[in-house]
């Protein structure tokens, strides 16, 4: 799919002034839009950091609250990851293997946390959560694992759609492996790329979750650095920049294994909201 | 939204093509033992999603004293302060669906027209990729930081003679609100986008040259006709993004802001009058209902992407 400035190029028995002045064009639009935007994106990060100011940034480690909520970020994030992981796994290689019928309903199900806002599901889910649930931060990682669902389904279901997964499974059982034994050591290790991207993906999402956290009353670190606000603004400006920077290193790690394996995936990188060519193109 | 939500529930009615409840005991276990695989998951999603999500419409439908059948709360939370919720929300969420859509847009043809291989390319969509999830607590600090009161941009402007405070602008109101959805909108739009423009061929805007059109009727006749289905999609999904956003708006304003989901949160966090509890639901019952809508009419509209975009 070559773009429309090759095009041009190949076309040139067209009339040689005509050609070039439809190419001059597009060239200045285009660098006037991509810079307006430019700038719009940078401004304000530019001026965080002049807010901030460099001094900031080594406090924020030392205030009050901050190792608190920051460790109850991980914990968190660790249980959602490992609560994913645990119940994903095993079912989307049991739907590939024995229920392929059933792939599009999960995909559609699977996205469903995207549609239904959080703000939603945490009135819903105050409303039945039993007490010793509510009464622990735990139900938060409980219901990250929903909120993670999308993009914990979707990294591993393109993970495996790259895998003769049928093969494999054939090759080891006929080698005297039972199930669990492949799902360990064959399925797993060929996972290794998709499984970690969905853990990236999921902590990426717990680290900076702030609705349901602070409806459900818990400092977590994003709740923390807006109840902080109150009592110095650099230093919370300083907070969540470092929030941004860490997670977009999370994210430049997705966007590189995405690019790794873009020969089979279809070239584009798993990020939280990227939408796979089949919806778009949604033929199916 | 309801009946999108029940298959997890009940896999077991629908996984096997030609499955005759109550034939064979026999082979409706043999069945069975199939979804066992994916019992674990379809309860967890029931228990986390479904439950929760019919819980919130059962109560919107409740006394909060009593539990008993009422419509009171459906009539408060689409009348007075709500409704005005509800239409700031939507109001502000068709802003920040068609301006960032069309600039995602013109981005997106942008980037797409550069050669495929180049580096804009490259770092445009990672880019984008990065800020399209960018939003929450510290993007409402980085606009704090660039357009707030004492923020650097606001200062730039006071030393050029705008004070844009004096002009009745903050950063608290729609507005603001508007300017900074924008900042994770316009990447989204272009993620989401881009798969639709790799679907217009090439060969038809050589056509279209070749038989002489000007740029202008390329788009009127070819482009605009086979990208609109996607480009309406995608501003839908836009919508949907914005309409639901209550993090980013909350730590900007604090809960000042008349938004649906910042009432929805106040109502959580225990700041209503006895007896009003279930008012909540209803406005979250709402949100339900007018996502619905919009993906709904979103599927639609992708089917018919589909017939020129693959």
């Amino acid at each position: 799919m070559a773009a429309v400035a090759d095009i041009s190029q190949a076309g040139t028995s067209a009339p040689a002034p005509r050609v070039l002045a439809r190419r001059e064009r597009p060239q200045i639009w285009r660098w006037i839009v991509l810079v307006l935007v430019g700038l719009y994106f940078a401004i304000p990060l530019f001026a965080a950091f002049k807010f901030a100011g460099i001094k900031a940034f080594p406090k924020v480690f030392s205030q009050a609250g901050f190792i608190d909520a920051f460790t109850l970020s991980l914990r968190l994030a660790l249980i959602t990851t490992v609560i994913t992981l645990i119940l994903l796994v095993p079912t989307i290689v049991y739907v590939h293997l024995r229920l392929p019928g059933l792939r599009r309903l999960m995909e559609s199900v699977t996205i469903l946390p995207i549609v239904i806002p959080p703000i939603v599901l945490i009135v819903g889910v105050l409303e039945i959560a039993p007490g010793f649930l509510k009464a622990s931060p735990n139900l938060l990682g409980l219901e990250y694992v929903v909120l993670a669902m999308p993009f914990g389904y979707r990294s591993l279901d393109a993970g495996l759609r790259a895998l003769d997964l049928k093969t494999l499974v054939e090759a080891s059982g006929s080698l005297g492996a039972r199930m669990p034994v492949t799902l360990w050591r064959v399925i797993l290790p060929n996972l290794r790329t998709a499984m970690l991207s969905a853990v990236v993906l999921t902590v990426a999402l717990v680290l900076g979750e702030f609705t349901m956290a602070s409806l459900d009353l818990y400092q977590t670190f994003p709740v923390w650095i807006v109840n902080f606000e109150q009592s110095s603004g650099p230093v919370s400006v300083a907070a969540s920049l470092l929030a941004l920077i860490v997670t977009w290193i999370f994210l430049m790690l997705i966007a590189t294994l995405g690019n790794r394996r873009s020969g089979k995936a279809g070239g584009s990188a798993v990020t939280l909201f990227s939408v796979s060519r089949r919806d778009i193109g949604g033929s199916e | 939204m309801a009946d999108i939500t029940a298959p997890p529930a009940a896999p077991g009615t629908r996984v096997v093509p030609g499955a005759r409840p109550g034939r064979q005991p026999a082979a409706i276990l043999r069945r069975l033992r199939r979804v066992a695989g994916i019992v674990p998951f379809a309860v967890y999603m029931a228990l986390g999603l479904l439950i929760p999500t019919v819980a919130v419409a059962i109560k919107a439908f409740q006394n909060s004293a009593t539990g008993s059948f009422t419509l009171s709360n459906v009539k408060a939370a689409s009348s007075g302060i709500y409704f005005e919720g509800f239409k700031t929300d939507i109001l502000l969420s068709i802003a920040s669906a068609i301006v960032p859509g069309l600039i995602g847009f013109m981005v997106a043809y942008a980037i797409f027209t550069a050669r495929r291989a180049s580096l804009l390319r490259q770092v445009s969509i990672t880019l984008s990729g990065v800020f399209a999830n960018f939003g929450g607590v510290p993007l409402a600090f980085l606009f704090i930081a660039t357009l707030g009161s004492t923020g650097i941009v606001t200062g730039w402007l006071t030393d050029l003679g705008f004070n844009l405070y004096n002009h009745g602008f903050t950063l608290f109101t729609a507005l603001g609100v508007f300017l900074v959805y924008m900042y994770f909108q316009i990447p989204l739009m272009v993620l989401i986008i881009l798969p639709a423009l790799e679907g217009l061929r090439p060969a038809w805007r050589e056509a279209a040259e070749n038989m002489g059109a000007p740029s202008w009727q390329y788009w009127r006749f070819v482009g605009i006709p086979v990208l609109l289905p996607s480009f309406l999609g995608c501003v839908l999904l836009l919508f949907g993004s914005s309409f639901s956003a209550y993090a980013t708006a909350e730590a900007m304003t604090n809960g000042t802001i008349a938004l649906t989901p910042i009432q929805i949160g106040t109502f959580l966090n225990g700041n209503v009058i006895a007896g009003q509890e279930n008012i909540g639901n209803a406005l979250a019952l709402g949100m339900v209902v007018i996502i619905g809508v919009i993906m709904i009419a979103y599927t639609l509209l992708q089917r018919r992407a589909a017939r020129w975009l693959r």
